[in-house]
C-alpha cells in the first residue's frame, strides 16, 4: 500500500516510518510535519493510506479529512484517546492508534488496512459543501453553492462567489472534479457556470449575476437539458 | 522515588536496529529542548492554550522514554492548562528536568 504519513511532531514521523519500513506491505511514499502540505501532494499524487495525526496546530486531521473529497484509507494516529469516538464517524479511518505506537498494534492495523474496503456513502457528507483553495499559502474555505462562476486565466482559475473573486493557480478541469454536477457544468472550455445562478439564456450565452458567458455548440444541449423548461 | 527514563520502547521499534535506536535518540534530543524552550515561554506569557498544545506534544516523548507517572502528570497538566488552571507545573517541570538530564547521558 502507498502510504505518506501527517504529523507535526518529527519523533512520530520517524516512529511511523520505522514501523512502515517493517512491514513488506506498506509503502511509505512521504511524509509531512502539516496537513496542508499534504493536501498539495495530494492533489497531484493518489495514495491507498495515509497516517494522520489529529492534533496539529492550525490544521486538524478532521479538517484535512473534510477537505478531501475521496479520501484513502487513514490511520489515525494520536497521543489522545478523547477523539476515537470521534473519529469513526468517518468511513475513510480505517484504525486508530494510540501513541507510542507498538509494532504488533501497528502490524494489526496495517492487516485492517488491507482487507477493509472504503464505503463513501457517508464519508463526503461532512464536506459536501465546502472546497478548500490554496490562496497564498493558506486554505481558504469556500461555500460551494456560493460560487456561480469559474473561469480560466491561463494557469489561474478566477472562483467568483456572491461576495468574493478568488484567484487560485489550479486548472479548470481540477475544479470541475470537485463540484457536485448537480450544481455546476462546464458551457465552455473557459468556464463553469453554476446553472442554479443562471439569470437567462440567449442563443450562445447565459447572464449568470452581471456576467455574460459563451455557451458552446458542444454543451448547449446538456444545459438545456438540465433546464425546468415550460 | 522518582521512576527512570529508558529505552525499552525504541528498543523495540527498532527491531533490533542500532543505527535507528541512535537516529531516534538524535531527534528526540533536537526535538525536546526546542519543545520544552516553546512551552516555558508560553507559559510565561500565561498562554495557557499554546502551552498545552506543547504539553501534548511533549507528553509522547514522556510515554515513548517510559515514564508512566510522568505521563500521567503531563496529562493533568494538559487538561488544567486548557481550563485556565496550572497546578500541575512542578510536577511536570521535575519530569521534563529528569528527561533532560537522562538525554544529556545518552
Amino acid at each position: 500500500m502507498k502510504s505518506i504519513i501527517i504529523d507535526d511532531e518529527t519523533t512520530a514521523r520517524s516512529i511511523i516510518e520505522q514501523l512502515c519500513s517493517q512491514n513488506p506491505n506498506v509503502n511509505t511514499v512521504a511524509s509531512f510535519p502539516s496537513a496542508i502540505e499534504a493536501i498539495k501532494y495530494l492533489n497531484q499524487e493518489e495514495v491507498d493510506l495515509v497516517f494522520l495525526d489529529i492534533h496539529m496546530p492550525s490544521f486538524s486531521g478532521f479538517d484535512f479529512i473534510q477537505t478531501l473529497k475521496t479520501p484513502p484509507k487513514i490511520i489515525i494516529t494520536t497521543s489522545d484517546e478523547n477523539f476515537a469516538l470521534n473519529a469513526f464517524e468517518y468511513d475513510c479511518i480505517i484504525d486508530y492508534l494510540v501513541k507510542p505506537i507498538t509494532t504488533d498494534r501497528f502490524n494489526k492495523a496495517i492487516v485492517k488496512a488491507q482487507s477493509k474496503a472504503i464505503v463513501r456513502s457517508s464519508v463526503e457528507a461532512p464536506s459536501t459543501n465546502d472546497l478548500y483553495v490554496n490562496i497564498d499559502r493558506r486554505l481558504v474555505k469556500i461555500n460551494i453553492p456560493d460560487i456561480y462562476l469559474i473561469e480560466a486565466k491561463g494557469d489561474y482559475i478566477n472562483i467568483k462567489t456572491e461576495t468574493q473573486t478568488y484567484l487560485v493557480h489550479a486548472t479548470l478541469k481540477k475544479i470541475e472534479e470537485k463540484l457536485p454536477d448537480s450544481l455546476f457544468l462546464k458551457v465552455h472550455r473557459s468556464y463553469i457556470i453554476n446553472t442554479t445562478k443562471i439569470v437567462d439564456i440567449e442563443d450562445n450565452s447565459v447572464l449568470i449575476k452581471q456576467d455574460i458567458i459563451p455557451v458552446s455548440r458542444a454543451n448547449r444541449s446538456e444545459l438545456m437539458r438540465r433546464l425546468n423548461l415550460l | 522515588m522518582q521512576e527512570e527514563p529508558n529505552l525499552s520502547y525504541i528498543k523495540e521499534i527498532a527491531g533490533g536496529d542500532p543505527t535507528y535506536i541512535q537516529k531516534l535518540i538524535g531527534i528526540i534530543k533536537k526535538e525536546f529542548p526546542e519543545e520544552r524552550t516553546m512551552f516555558l515561554n508560553q507559559y510565561d506569557s500565561k498562554d495557557y492554550l499554546k502551552a498545552a498544545e506543547l504539553v501534548h506534544k511533549l507528553k509522547h516523548k514522556i510515554n515513548i522514554l517510559g515514564l508512566e507517572k510522568g505521563y500521567e502528570n503531563a496529562r493533568e497538566l494538559e487538561n488544567q492548562l486548557r481550563e485556565g488552571k496550572s497546578n500541575g507545573y512542578s510536577k511536570f517541570i521535575s519530569t521534563l528536568e529528569n528527561i533532560e538530564n537522562y538525554l544529556t547521558s545518552l
